[in-house]
């Protein structure tokens, strides 16, 4: 069975899902995913689901439940890079994934995520907005 | 066969029809000419004599054979292909001249006359067999006159598709108006295909220009039903699940109302009154954004 692999930039993850999700593969991802989170301490990461077409209700369940565990974690979690007909889909499909915060693209979402946890390499003493 | 007399008579009232068609094609060929071109849907403005003996002629030429056939009642059997064909080129053209459809159908009403003419003239002393030839003959043409009609209506359709296909691809631009702004300017009446076409295209564009605000203004929509306005919800709450935001502007206050009164749900999008408002609001959004971004470089 493979799993999904988990990159790490700085103190984020990125996940990129490229394969049709089924249940193992979901539960190997968690799993894996929030070990990840404590082991290195991240504060945020990010899931690309750019190479999706189709997505339905299991997998929007799925992206629901892992930010909501990242979050419990102490991370934040951003979706990024849906394509418009996989937002149309889990719109008709009564799906709005509130709770989930998305961006465009992975460099969008890195900023989001920085935006909300701060930028560590700075500090924390810059006058932010 | 004829649905009016029996085979046999049948017979002799096809011959006899289409034989003096045959024989006495010139006189009936003028007395046709004379017959429209004084008549009062002559339209010498648009078309010359020479046209209108050519294309009488034309008619004349594929209408015998096919009456040989003794076939006076079913026009869209194969004998009669050559006659529609002929006709239906007919009608086109006219219709593109800018002749009113009765006036190309009363160009084959008016060759009854000739034709009853050259009939009764024909010598046949029988006036039960003539009044059965002419009856059979009448109710041909009329037929025929209908078929144009017909040809005329279906071009006209055929020209409204393809505008309203046209109107269509004119009708969704999406327009980046700043740096990471995109607005989309309804114009017309909203129905499903108009926006499922618009909402793709809007998707399609954010991600193409990475844009994150997009405003979709509706100054040119002139109602909004419980339909439209869940269309528009639809498409913010896809643009935000793909991380972008919607903005609708360009509400008139009667629509504001409306929608209020059907109960319909904006809490979730921020709306403003004109597009210059929202604007207004994308940019200082934006504006905001830089700001943070430039205060940790």
């Amino acid at each position: 069975m493979d799993r999904i692999p988990i990159l790490r930039m700085g103190d984020l993850l990125l996940v990129t899902i490229q394969v049709d999700m089924h249940d193992q593969l979901a539960s190997a991802l968690q799993d894996d995913l929030t070990s990840k989170i404590t082991e290195v301490s991240a504060k945020g990461i990010l899931i690309d689901i750019s190479s999706l077409d189709i997505v339905d209700s299991f997998i929007g369940r799925m992206l629901a439940n892992t930010s909501a565990m990242a979050r419990i974690l102490g991370a934040e979690a951003v979706v990024v890079g849906m394509q418009p007909a996989v937002a149309i889909t889990l719109v008709e499909l009564g799906l709005n994934l509130s709770g989930v915060h998305t961006a465009l693209d992975v460099e969008k979402g890195v900023e989001m995520l920085h935006d909300r946890i701060g930028t560590p390499e700075l500090g924390d003493t810059d006058v932010r907005f | 066969m004829v649905m009016i007399s029996e085979p046999s008579i049948a017979q002799t009232m096809t011959t006899s029809i289409a034989n003096v068609l045959v024989t006495q094609r010139n006189e009936i060929l003028q007395d046709w000419m004379h017959l429209q071109l004084s008549s009062e849907t002559m339209r010498a403005d648009l078309i010359s004599e020479a046209e209108l003996r050519i294309e009488s002629d034309r008619f004349l030429e594929v209408l015998a054979p096919a009456m040989r056939s003794g076939n006076f009642s079913d026009i869209r059997a194969l004998e009669y292909k050559p006659v529609l064909e002929v006709l239906e080129r007919f009608s086109r053209s006219r219709g593109l001249q800018g002749f009113t459809p009765s006036e190309t159908a009363t160009f084959v009403f008016s060759f009854k006359q000739p034709l009853f003419n050259a009939l009764r003239k024909s010598g046949d002393k029988d006036l039960s067999e003539q009044f059965e030839n002419v009856w059979a003959a009448n109710l041909l043409i009329d037929k025929l006159g209908l078929y144009t009609t017909e040809v005329y209506q279906q071009s006209r359709e055929e020209v409204i598709r393809r505008q309203q296909g046209e109107m269509l691809e004119l009708s969704t631009p999406v327009v980046q108006i700043w740096e990471g702004i995109l607005a989309l300017p309804l114009i017309g009446t909203l129905d499903s295909d108009r926006t499922s076409v618009m909402m793709e295209t809007l998707l399609q564009k954010i991600v193409e220009t990475r844009s994150e605000l997009a405003i979709i203004d509706i100054t040119g929509v002139p109602t909004v039903d419980t339909l439209v306005a869940q269309h528009l919800l639809k498409t913010v709450a896809a643009a935000r699940l793909m991380g972008a935001d919607c903005l609708i502007s360009g509400i008139r206050p009667q629509i504001a109302q409306t929608m209020v009164h059907l109960q319909i749900d904006l809490s979730e999008v921020t709306t403003k009154a004109t597009l210059a408002e929202a604007l207004r609001f994308a940019l200082k959004r934006s504006g905001r954004a830089t700001q943070g971004k430039t205060a940790k470089e």
